[in-house]
């Protein structure tokens, strides 16, 4: 077991070194110019040149990697082409709020979505499995920003009961922070409920057709035993691993939901960098999203061991 | 301890931050400007929010009023002597940087020699100059501007508002070199910037500056008159998203709501507590820009035959829809509120358009079909609108054009090439101008004509130079009118680029404040009303 984890944590090396190389290419060879956005419009073209000199980025794209990868490997992710903030600092500034959305979705999609998923499995053909389905179909089918601005509507402008926008951390009190957390959590936890709660319906539905779940029916235990004892516990590993592709998806949907709802996340700070071509912060803000994305998959191959008890490493 | 006191007691612990803030709502304004602050000098950013940032910290020499008059507003007053080579400048009493330092001449000088370098005026200035210096080093309150000829237009050059503004900054930090952006934030504006509070592109603070002396007497009005802060925090929350924003400022969340989408402007208008008013009557001006060093729009018989094709209601529509309240047609090359605007050579624009003309026209000016390079930053909306519509324009015409469809920045980049567009450059593409940069020919940088000094696009207008120069030389404003007059019939002849229209975007706010001054987003003389 714990071979294994070192083999993994080791092999986590490539893979990162692989994401920096092509994250670095492929924004030097997109096109777009912090420094002729730097210089602004008044600016001449040898004004431009000489921005971008400043900025060491007339310097071979070669030497430039190797410069950002020696900081990298010293832990230092560089500083901001346009104020010189340090990445780290940005980064961290930005991550309470994105972490806080992340858990609160993944706490409202799995609050909602076992239960359906489990319920429509046991009510399979009837009208109950039907409505769940009906409920994954249309989680599927809005986009997050439409249930955003619907909440907004309803909840804000209507009954006046959540404020607009914004993020309040736990320190501003927890009612504070529940009322700019619901609506966000619920509009991006809609999407993984479906996704979740159709893939805890096939899991299911396949586990109850065994001749164990027949046998412990037989042998008189009750509904939820045998729903939650024998069934969920063996239909787990599917839909543990549609949980970790369920939080890789989450950092595409909070970028979505950070914009709608105003919330200063790392989502937010991706967007504004790309726009701006602030290169450093862009290949730090991915170069943590591939390390999270990585821990998430280990975390989740790890979990199988105890899932499974036959599955070993 | 009682169920019912426990329950007491935590719904008035969660219950706390809310009462809180509601106390301290009232000193506080709570703002959402277009953008992100990302550069923090206003001499190296022409960037709009720079701009609007700078002016809560610094403080100008002279501020502009409603009328386009610059009024002293860090100085007691100013000398001109008979000749107008010799400008006296004299600080008034109280002006102190954030630091607490007093502001003095020295630091005077190498603000205005650094924003000297930068800005169109300003450099005009500075060419007209022999020597600026502190004097009296008694005070260290005078400044003295030695001129190689007059420059009568030296107090506008110092009260101007757009990119760049000639903001005071103490000596170390005015030293700084013009193309290196300070890292330092110490203005000696009415407030002080509290860096320590800023989240970059969520939120940026500013604290009244207890050692802000307003100038006494006059009326506020733009940057002139006295700045008095009422609020003891302003605080600027960045939304991308305008209808989250406006929402927010339905719900009482924020206060000012820089410029709301104009689709939910009917909305906001309907909401008995939201004031919609237009702030900045110079608004945006729409213009498409052509490339002039290479094929086809080297050739300026192609640049004119196209004016007769450009329908600037179509555009204005497309990007503001139609109510009429946000926008203007029959917009030439100075801003309609300029005293410059005039209706010389309009009738290019105006007269009934007729494409199988501009057809013929463009055929008879020698276009053989070449392909258009037409840069859209699709990712801004009217952008985006002011490509369609030209591409539009352009099948009626019978114009070979490529759309390229990129982002902003890319945009930004490519219009910097002067390589012919098949390797890289550039034909064409649109966006908007600020307004208050086609009041007149100083800070008027469309209408540059020369060559590669000039703008991208750089066109060569040698008549256009000569006449942006005598109207530097000319005595009074009929003599400047009538200069205006030749530049914008010149203007038509060599087609530096083509007027779109005038959008005119409406800021919102809540209706308790009071004071909120025309102009760009002000700061100071804005209070809550009580009750």
């Amino acid at each position: 077991m714990f071979s294994y984890l070192g083999r993994r944590i080791l092999a986590t090396i490539p893979v990162m070194a692989v994401v920096a190389v092509v994250v670095f290419a492929l924004l030097h060879l997109a096109p777009g110019d912090p420094a002729a956005v730097i210089a602004g419009d008044q600016a001449t073209v040898e004004e431009v040149a000489k921005v971008r000199a400043q900025l060491g980025l007339d310097r071979p794209l070669a030497v430039q990697f190797a410069s950002w990868l020696g900081n990298v490997l010293r832990g230092d992710l560089g500083r901001s082409i346009y104020d010189g903030q340090p990445v780290t600092r940005m980064i961290a500034q930005r991550v309470a709020p994105t972490l806080a959305l992340s858990l609160c979705t993944l706490f409202v999609a799995l609050a909602v979505s076992l239960p359906l998923g489990i319920i429509a499995a046991w009510k399979a053909g009837t009208w109950i499995d039907r409505g769940v389905m009906g409920f994954a179909v249309l989680g599927f089918s809005f986009p997050v920003f439409v249930i955003g601005y619907g909440l907004i509507y309803l909840l804000s402008l209507k009954l006046e009961w959540l404020p607009v926008q914004g993020y309040a951390s736990l320190r501003e009190g927890v009612g504070e922070f529940a009322a700019h957390m619901v609506m966000p959590a619920l509009a991006l936890g809609w999407v993984l409920s479906a996704l979740f709660a159709r893939m805890t319906r096939t899991s299911m539905l396949e586990v109850l057709s065994q001749d164990y779940i027949r046998t412990a029916q037989a042998k008189g235990l009750s509904n939820r035993q045998v729903l939650v004892g024998h069934a969920l516990k063996n239909a787990a590993v599917p839909i543990v691993t549609t949980i970790g592709i369920g939080i890789a998806l989450l950092i595409g949907g909070v970028v979505v939901t950070e914009t709608v709802f105003a919330i200063p996340g790392v989502g937010l700070l991706t967007v504004d960098a790309i726009l701006r071509r602030d290169y450093p912060v862009i290949q730090g803000v991915v170069l943590v999203f591939s390390a999270v994305y990585v821990l998430i998959n280990l975390a989740v191959d790890l979990s199988y061991g105890f899932l499974d008890p036959r599955i070993r490493y | 301890m009682k169920r019912r006191t426990f329950l007491a007691s935590g719904a008035a612990l969660v219950a706390a931050p809310a009462i809180l803030r509601a106390q301290t709502k009232a000193s506080v304004l709570r703002f959402v400007p277009e953008a992100d602050v990302v550069i923090f000098d206003p001499v190296t950013s022409p960037s709009w929010q720079t701009r609007d940032y700078a002016y809560l910290i610094y403080d100008t020499l002279f501020g502009m009023d409603d009328e386009n008059r610059p009024q002293p507003q860090m100085l007691e007053g100013y000398n001109v002597s008979n000749d107008g080579l010799t400008w006296t400048l004299t600080l008034r009493d109280g002006l102190k940087f954030h630091d607490n330092e007093p502001v003095r001449a020295r630091d005077v000088v190498p603000s205005v020699r650094r924003w000297g370098a930068r800005d169109a005026f300003g450099q005009a200035l500075m060419a007209a100059t022999n020597d600026i210096s502190a004097t009296n080093a008694t005070n260290d309150k005078t400044v003295t501007i030695r001129l190689k000829k007059p420059f009568p237009l030296l107090p506008n050059a110092l009260a101007k508002t757009m990119a760049y503004p000639c903001m005071v900054m103490p000596e170390r930090i005015a030293s700084t070199d013009p193309f290196k952006a300070i890292t330092e934030t110490i203005g000696s504006g009415p407030y002080r910037f509290v860096a320590n509070e800023r989240v970059p592109g969520a939120k940026l603070v500013f604290e009244r500056f207890q050692g802000y002396v307003p100038r006494k007497g006059g009326t506020p009005s733009q940057t002139a008159g006295p700045k008095v802060a009422n609020f003891d925090r302003v605080e600027w929350t960045i939304m991308q998203d305008t209808a989250t924003a406006a929402a927010a400022l339905q719900r009482g969340e924020i206060d000012w709501l820089q410029t709301p989408n104009n689709d939910l402007i009917p909305t906001l208008r309907s909401n008995k507590n939201i004031v919609v008013r237009t702030i900045l009557p110079t608004g945006l001006i729409a213009y498409m820009r052509f490339n002039h060093l290479t094929p086809p729009f080297n050739n300026p018989a192609i640049r004119r035959a196209l004016i007769g094709a450009v329908n600037q209601s179509d555009y204005m529509i497309a990007i503001n829809g139609a109510d009429k309240s946000l926008w203007r047609d029959g917009i030439g090359y100075f801003a309609p509120t300029s005293p410059y605007a005039s209706k010389a050579g309009m009738e290019h624009l105006t007269s009934k358009r007729d494409y199988a003309k501009v057809k013929s026209e463009l055929q008879k000016a020698g276009y053989k079909g070449e392909k258009v390079v037409m840069l859209v930053a699709v990712n801004i909306p009217y952008l985006k609108m002011m490509g369609e519509v030209t591409a539009d324009m352009f099948k009626k015409i019978g114009m070979n054009y490529d759309y390229v469809a990129t982002d902003w920045t890319t945009v930004v980049q490519r219009r910097n090439k002067t390589e012919p567009a098949e390797q890289g450059g550039w034909n064409l593409f649109s966006i908007y101008d600020n307004g208050a940069n086609e009041l007149d020919p100083a800070s008027h940088l469309l209408l540059r004509g020369n060559g590669k000094e000039a703008q991208f696009g750089w066109p060569t207008m040698p008549k256009i130079e000569e006449l942006r120069s005598a109207w530097f030389d000319a005595k009074d404003l009929g003599q400047q009118k009538k200069i205006c007059e030749q530049i914008q019939l010149q203007a038509f002849e060599d087609v530096p680029y083509i007027p779109l229209g005038q959008s005119i975007p409406p800021t919102a706010y809540r209706k308790d404040l009071t004071g909120v001054l025309n102009g760009h987003p002000f700061f100071w003389n804005v209070r809550r009303q009580a009750g």
